[in-house]
C-alpha cells in the first residue's frame, strides 16, 4: 500500500460534477476513480467524495433517493471507520439524508438557484478538508444551488458551534442557511458537508485557486488514510 | 330542388386540420398513387410543416456561405461541426423553441434545452455550454414577467440538473415580443474528430433501436400545431401541445450514447426531436437512401391505448433513435441498462423496393398490413418548397418618428440611467461554471471565454470565445444591414477575446411568412447575413427558421439571431474583460456616425421608431477585428508568472478590484468593450461598473453621438495611448483619445456626470425589483 492516495468519486444518476471533482482530485496527488452507484463494496479506497448534480433527479428532495443506493452502505462503513468523505453540493444533500451529518439543506431564501463565486471564511481547522487552514482564513469558492439553506434545530446548532463543527461560514448570506453556515463536519471531523465546490475553484485563470487549499487539505488526510492502512 | 353541392366529406379536410393545405394534399397523393392513411397524413403533416421542412425559407437559406476549410459538416445535419486543432472538433446548433415558450414558459424553454443538447451529442459531441438569447415584453407587464421567470427558471431547472452549464445569451425586453416571447437556445460540444458520427441508417438489416423515455402523448403535432401557426390570445388550449422534459433521463442518455459512439457500437444516431419518430426513422433512412421497418407495437409507451399514429408523431421528450448491427445489439443493452436507460428494438433497416424506391414501413405488430407505406425521402426531402410573394414595406414597418429630428435631451445622464440593465439576476440563476472551463464568465466580457476542455478531450492550451448576438431595432429599420451589423458585432465580439472568428449559426426568427413584407424582411436579412459572412470570412455551419412570429395578427420585428464561434490559438492568461485600468487612458477605436435610427435611446426612451439605420463599411470592419484580434491574443500568451496566474489575481478581486481582469501587467489593453446598444453611453457606463472605477470622456459632441449605435467601434483602457493610436494607424484603423480613467464618477463632458455607484446600483437593481416582486406576490 504505497503511492497516491485513492479516492472513490461515487457517481448516482444525475450527478453531473465527477468529472470536475476527479479532474481536481487529480491536480492535488490523488488517483480519483468513478464508482457506481450500485457497488456494494469501496474496498481499497482512502476516502470518498460525493459530488454535486442532481443524484436520482433530486425527485422527492435531494438526497432522498440516493440513501438507498448500494453504495451507501459502503459508504457508511467508510465513514465509520476514520476515513475521509466529503460531500459536496448534492453530496452534503445526500450525507444529510442518509444521517451521516446532522440538519438539513432546504430551498435558498430567495427562492431561486444560485450560481455565484462567494467569500467563505474558514470557521475550524479541526476537519479534513480544513485542517492546517488558519481559522478566520478568507477563500473565495463557487457556490451552485438551489437546496442550500443549511437548517438545524437550535439544540444541533449550539452541538456544531460549540464543539466547533461548524467548518465554512459564507461572509455573506447567498441563501438564508442558519448561522451562515455553509460546511459542517461530524464529531470526528472525518465526514464533511460542503455546499461551495471547492473543485470549481482550483484554477485562477477560472477566477479563483482557494478551493485547491481545501482539496489539498482532503488528499493529505487520505495520505495519511494509506499510510496508516500500510502499517495496519 | 337544385341540388347542393357537395359537401366534402370528412377524409376531404382533416388534412387541414392537421395544418396541410389543399395543394400539399395533392402532392401526397401524388407521391403515394393513392389516399393517404390517417397515420400517413398526420406524418407528412409533421414533416412538411413550416419547423421541419423549411419550406419558405429554403430556397433563400442556399445564399448563404457555408464552405470553409476547418468545416467538417455544415448545414443539414443535426449540428455544425469544424475542426479546432488538436484533434478536438466542436459541434453547435442553435434553435427555437419560441412558440412552446409563449405557451407554458418553463417546460416550453426547458425541453428547448434538451432538444438542444441531443441534437449535440448526437453528433458525438459532449455538450459542454447552453446560450440562450431571450426577447420577452416589457417589466412593466405583468404577463411578460410571468414569461421571463418561468424561462429563466426552465433554462436553470433543465440545464443545471442535466450538466450543461449555460455561460451566456442576451436579454432584450420590448413591447414588440409581449405577444410572442423568443426564446432561442444555443448549445455547443466538443469531441475527438474520430468521434463524430452522422445520423445515417446504414447497412441493410441493422437494427432500429429507441433509446430513453418511453412514448407518451405529449407534445403530439407541437411542430404543425404550435410552431407553424401564429398566435391569438386564446393560446392556453395549445398547453397540451407542449412537452415535458426530464433533465435526469437525458442526462442518462448522454452518457449512455456517449459511451455507445465511443466503443463504436453505434451505425448511425439521431435524437428524436419535432415530429417525432416519424421524423427520426425518415430522415436516418433518407440519408442513407435506404428504408425501413417500424413497429409501432414495439415502442415502449407511457398509456395503453396509444394509437400507432400518436406513437409515430408524440414529440415525447429524452429520445434517441440508434441503427446498431445485429451482432452489437447484446453490447448494446449491456450499456444502456449500465446507466439505466431503456432500449428496445423497434425496427430494422430494409433496401430499397423492387422499383427502386426506399419505403419506411410503419406496422401495428409483425404481421399484418402497414398502417403507413410511403417514400422515406419523401417525408424529409419531398416538402413543397416555396418562392412566397415579397415586397418591402409599403412604409408601415419603419414608419415613426425620426429620433434625428428630437431636441437634445436636458438631462443625457438621466436616461442614460433607464437605458442600463444588468443582467445578472439572469446568469446568476444558471449553472455557469461546470466543467471548470469558465474563463470569462456571461456578461464579463463582449465574448465569453472557455477553455477547450472536456472530459474525454486531449488536453490543448487552445480556448473558445462565443457571442450571441441580435437588435431587432436595427433589422426593422434596415433588415440588410441590420443583419449584416449584427453579425459584425458577434465576429468584433470575440475578436474581443482574442480570437478569430471560425464559424457561425444562426436563428432567423420572423412573422409570419403568408405575409409579403416578412418575407421581404427575410430575404433581406439572409443578403445582409450572407455579405458579412463573405467579408467576415466566417461560413455558416446551421441554422433555425422560426416563422409565425406573430400576435392577433401583428407580426413580431425581424429578429435574426447569430451566434459567432471563435478560436483561441493559445491561452495561458486569461483576457482582458469590460472593464478600466486604473490611471489609464481611454482610446475610441473607429468613427462615430451621428444616427439615431433604431438606437434604444430612440426606441426604448423616446418611442422614436423611425429615422435611418447607420451604414455598415465591412471592409473597415474587417481592419477593426483583425487589429483587436491581434492587440488581444499577444497577451494571452504570457508572460508566465503575472498576476493572472497566482494567487495575487484572487486577492485583487476579493480587495473588490475586478479592474481589468486578466490581462498581465504592462499589457497594452487592460480591458475593452465594443460599443452596440445604447451607444457609447452605456458602454462607457458598463465599463465603469464592472471595474468599480470613475473616468472622464471629452470631446463627445451632444447626445446623438453619445447614444448613436453605428457599428465598428471598441473602447480601449490602456496605459499606453500613443502606442496603441499607433498600432491603430498601421492597422488602418481610426482612433482617438476619448479620455482617462480616474476618479469614482462617470463624467461626459457637458452631457454626463454621475457616481459610478448610482449607476451601478440602478443597472443592478432594475432585473431584481421587477421579477423578484412577482416572486414575493405569488
Amino acid at each position: 500500500m504505497s503511492g497516491r492516495p485513492a479516492v472513490a468519486v461515487v457517481v448516482f444518476p444525475g450527478s453531473n460534477c465527477e468529472f470536475d471533482v476527479a479532474a481536481a482530485l487529480g491536480s492535488v496527488g490523488c488517483r480519483a476513480e468513478l464508482v457506481w452507484h450500485r457497488e456494494g463494496s469501496l474496498a481499497g479506497f482512502d476516502a470518498a467524495v460525493i459530488p454535486g448534480g442532481f443524484a436520482h433527479g433530486d425527485y422527492l428532495r435531494p438526497g432522498a433517493i440516493a440513501r438507498f443506493s448500494p453504495v451507501m452502505a459502503a459508504v457508511g462503513e467508510l465513514a465509520a471507520s476514520g476515513a475521509p468523505l466529503l460531500g459536496i453540493c448534492n453530496g452534503f444533500q445526500v450525507l444529510t439524508e442518509a444521517g451521516l451529518l446532522p440538519g438539513a439543506l432546504a430551498r435558498n431564501a430567495g427562492l431561486r438557484f444560485v450560481c455565484e463565486t462567494v467569500d467563505c471564511v474558514v470557521e475550524s481547522s479541526e476537519s479534513v478538508l480544513t485542517a492546517g487552514l488558519a481559522p478566520g482564513s478568507v477563500l473565495r469558492l463557487p457556490i451552485n444551488h438551489f437546496e442550500g439553506r443549511y437548517c438545524c434545530d437550535e439544540m444541533t446548532l449550539h452541538r456544531l458551534e460549540s464543539s466547533r463543527r461548524v467548518v465554512l461560514r459564507y461572509a455573506g448570506d447567498p441563501n438564508g442557511s442558519i448561522a451562515r453556515i455553509a460546511a459542517i463536519s461530524n464529531d470526528a471531523g472525518n465526514v464533511v458537508g460542503c455546499m461551495p465546490h471547492p473543485e470549481r475553484a482550483v484554477d485562477e485563470l477560472l477566477g479563483s485557486s482557494d478551493g485547491r487549499q481545501l482539496l489539498e487539505s482532503f488528499a493529505a488526510a487520505a495520505a495519511r488514510r494509506r499510510a496508516s492502512a500500510a502499517f495496519a | 330542388m337544385p341540388e347542393k353541392p357537395a359537401i366534402p366529406s370528412e377524409a376531404d379536410t382533416r388534412h387541414r386540420s392537421l395544418g396541410l393545405s389543399d395543394a400539399e394534399l395533392e402532392m401526397i397523393v401524388e407521391v403515394l398513387g393513392r389516399s393517404p392513411s390517417d397515420v400517413e397524413l398526420a406524418m407528412y403533416s409533421v414533416m412538411w410543416s413550416e419547423h421541419c421542412s423549411y419550406k419558405s425559407s429554403r430556397v433563400h437559406l442556399s445564399r448563404l456561405p457555408t464552405e470553409g476549410d476547418h468545416v467538417l459538416v455544415g448545414p443539414g445535419e443535426n449540428a455544425g461541426v469544424v475542426d479546432v486543432g488538436d484533434g478536438i472538433a466542436v459541434a453547435l446548433r442553435i434553435e427555437s423553441h419560441n412558440h412552446p415558450s409563449a405557451v407554458e414558459p418553463y417546460q416550453g424553454a426547458a425541453t428547448g434545452v434538451g432538444g438542444i443538447i441531443r441534437d449535440i451529442f448526437t453528433m458525438g459531441a459532449r455538450p459542454i455550454a447552453l446560450m440562450d438569447p431571450l426577447f420577452i415584453g416589457p417589466l412593466d407587464d405583468p404577463h411578460s414577467r410571468y414569461i421571463l421567470d418561468g424561462v429563466v427558471r426552465g433554462i436553470a431547472g433543465y440545464g443545471n440538473a442535466v450538466g450543461v452549464p449555460t455561460v451566456g445569451g442576451q436579454l432584450t425586453l420590448s413591447e414588440v415580443y409581449s405577444g410572442n416571447p423568443l426564446v432561442n437556445v444555443f448549445c455547443l460540444g466538443v469531441l475527438p474528430i474520430e468521434r463524430l458520427v452522422l445520423s445515417a441508417a446504414s447497412g441493410i438489416g441493422n437494427l432500429a433501436m429507441l433509446l430513453g423515455s418511453r412514448t407518451g402523448r405529449d407534445g403530439i403535432g407541437g411542430v404543425s400545431v404550435l410552431a407553424s401557426a401564429g398566435f391569438r390570445h386564446d393560446d392556453a388550449g395549445k398547453r397540451p401541445s407542449v412537452q415535458i422534459g426530464d433533465p435526469f433521463e437525458e442526462k442518462r442518455l448522454i452518457e449512455a450514447c456517449l459511451e455507445l459512439l465511443d466503443r463504436h457500437l453505434a451505425v448511425g444516431i439521431q435524437d428524436l426531436g419535432g415530429a417525432g419518430l416519424a421524423c427520426a426513422t425518415s430522415e436516418t433512412a433518407a440519408r442513407a437512401g435506404l428504408g425501413m421497418e417500424v413497429d409501432a407495437a414495439a415502442v415502449p409507451r407511457r398509456e395503453p391505448g396509444m394509437t400507432a399514429l400518436e406513437v409515430m408523431t408524440s414529440e415525447s421528450q429524452e429520445r434517441m433513435l440508434a441503427i446498431v448491427t445485429p451482432g452489437d445489439l447484446e453490447q448494446v443493452q449491456q450499456v444502456c441498462a449500465r446507466f439505466e436507460v431503456e432500449a428496445t428494438v423497434i425496427g430494422r433497416v430494409t433496401a430499397p423496393d423492387g422499383d427502386g424506391v426506399a419505403r419506411l414501413r410503419v406496422r401495428e405488430a409483425h404481421s399484418g398490413r402497414p398502417v403507413a407505406e410511403l417514400p422515406a425521402a419523401s417525408l424529409s426531402d419531398g416538402a413543397p418548397r416555396y418562392r412566397r410573394p415579397m415586397s418591402p414595406p409599403d412604409g408601415s414597418f419603419s414608419a415613426g418618428e425620426d429620433p434625428d429630428r428630437l431636441p437634445q435631451p436636458s438631462n443625457c445622464g438621466a436616461d442614460l440611467l433607464d437605458l442600463l440593465g444588468d443582467p445578472q439576476w439572469v446568469y446568476r440563476q444558471y449553472d455557469h461554471q461546470l466543467f471548470a472551463n469558465t474563463i470569462v464568465g456571461p456578461g464579463e466580457g463582449d465574448a465569453t471565454v472557455l477553455r477547450l476542455a472536456g472530459p474525454g478531450i486531449p488536453t490543448t492550451s487552445r480556448a473558445l470565445a462565443l457571442s450571441t448576438d441580435a437588435n431587432p431595432g436595427w433589422c426593422r429599420l434596415d433588415p440588410r444591414v441590420g443583419t449584416a451589423a449584427t453579425v459584425a458585432e458577434s465576429v468584433l465580439n470575440v475578436a474581443c477575446a482574442g480570437s478569430r472568428a471560425l464559424a457561425l449559426v444562426n436563428c432567423l426568427n420572423f412573422g409570419n411568412p403568408e405575409h409579403p413584407e416578412v418575407m421581404w424582411q427575410l430575404s433581406a436579412a439572409i443578403d445582409g447575413m450572407a455579405e458579412a459572412c463573405r467579408e467576415l470570412s466566417v461560413p455558416v455551419v446551421g441554422g433555425n427558421v422560426s416563422l409565425y412570429n406573430e400576435h392577433d395578427g401583428i407580426d413580431i420585428e425581424p429578429t435574426p439571431v447569430v451566434a459567432v464561434l471563435g478560436l483561441i490559438d493559445e491561452l495561458v492568461v486569461a483576457p482582458p474583460r469590460i472593464g478600466l485600468g486604473g490611471g489609464d487612458s481611454l482610446v475610441l477605436l473607429g468613427v462615430t456616425e451621428t444616427l439615431l435610427g433604431g438606437s434604444s435611446w430612440a426606441r426604448d426612451l423616446h418611442r422614436a421608431r423611425g429615422g435611418r439605420l447607420f451604414s455598415l463599411d465591412l471592409a473597415a470592419h474587417r481592419r477593426l477585428v483583425g487589429l483587436v484580434r491581434s492587440l488581444v491574443a499577444v497577451q494571452l500568451v504570457g508572460p508566465p508568472g503575472t498576476a493572472a496566474g497566482t494567487a495575487a489575481g484572487t486577492a485583487a478581486r476579493r480587495a473588490g478590484r475586478a479592474g481589468a481582469g486578466g490581462g498581465s501587467p504592462g499589457a497594452l489593453v487592460s480591458g475593452l468593450h465594443d460599443v452596440s446598444a445604447g451607444g457609447l453611453a452605456v458602454a462607457l457606463a458598463e465599463l465603469s461598473v464592472a471595474s468599480g472605477l470613475g473616468l472622464t470622456a471629452s470631446g463627445v459632441a451632444g447626445h446623438r453621438e453619445l447614444f448613436s449605435e453605428s457599428s465598428s467601434r471598441v473602447v480601449v483602457s490602456t496605459p499606453e495611448p500613443a502606442l496603441l493610436l499607433r498600432r491603430a494607424e498601421e492597422a488602418g484603423v481610426p482612433g482617438a483619445v476619448l479620455g482617462a480613467v480616474g476618479g469614482d464618477r462617470l463624467v461626459i463632458d457637458g452631457l454626463v456626470d454621475l457616481a459610478v455607484s448610482e449607476l451601478a446600483e440602478r443597472s443592478r437593481a432594475r432585473l431584481p425589483e421587477a421579477l423578484d416582486g412577482l416572486a414575493a406576490k405569488s
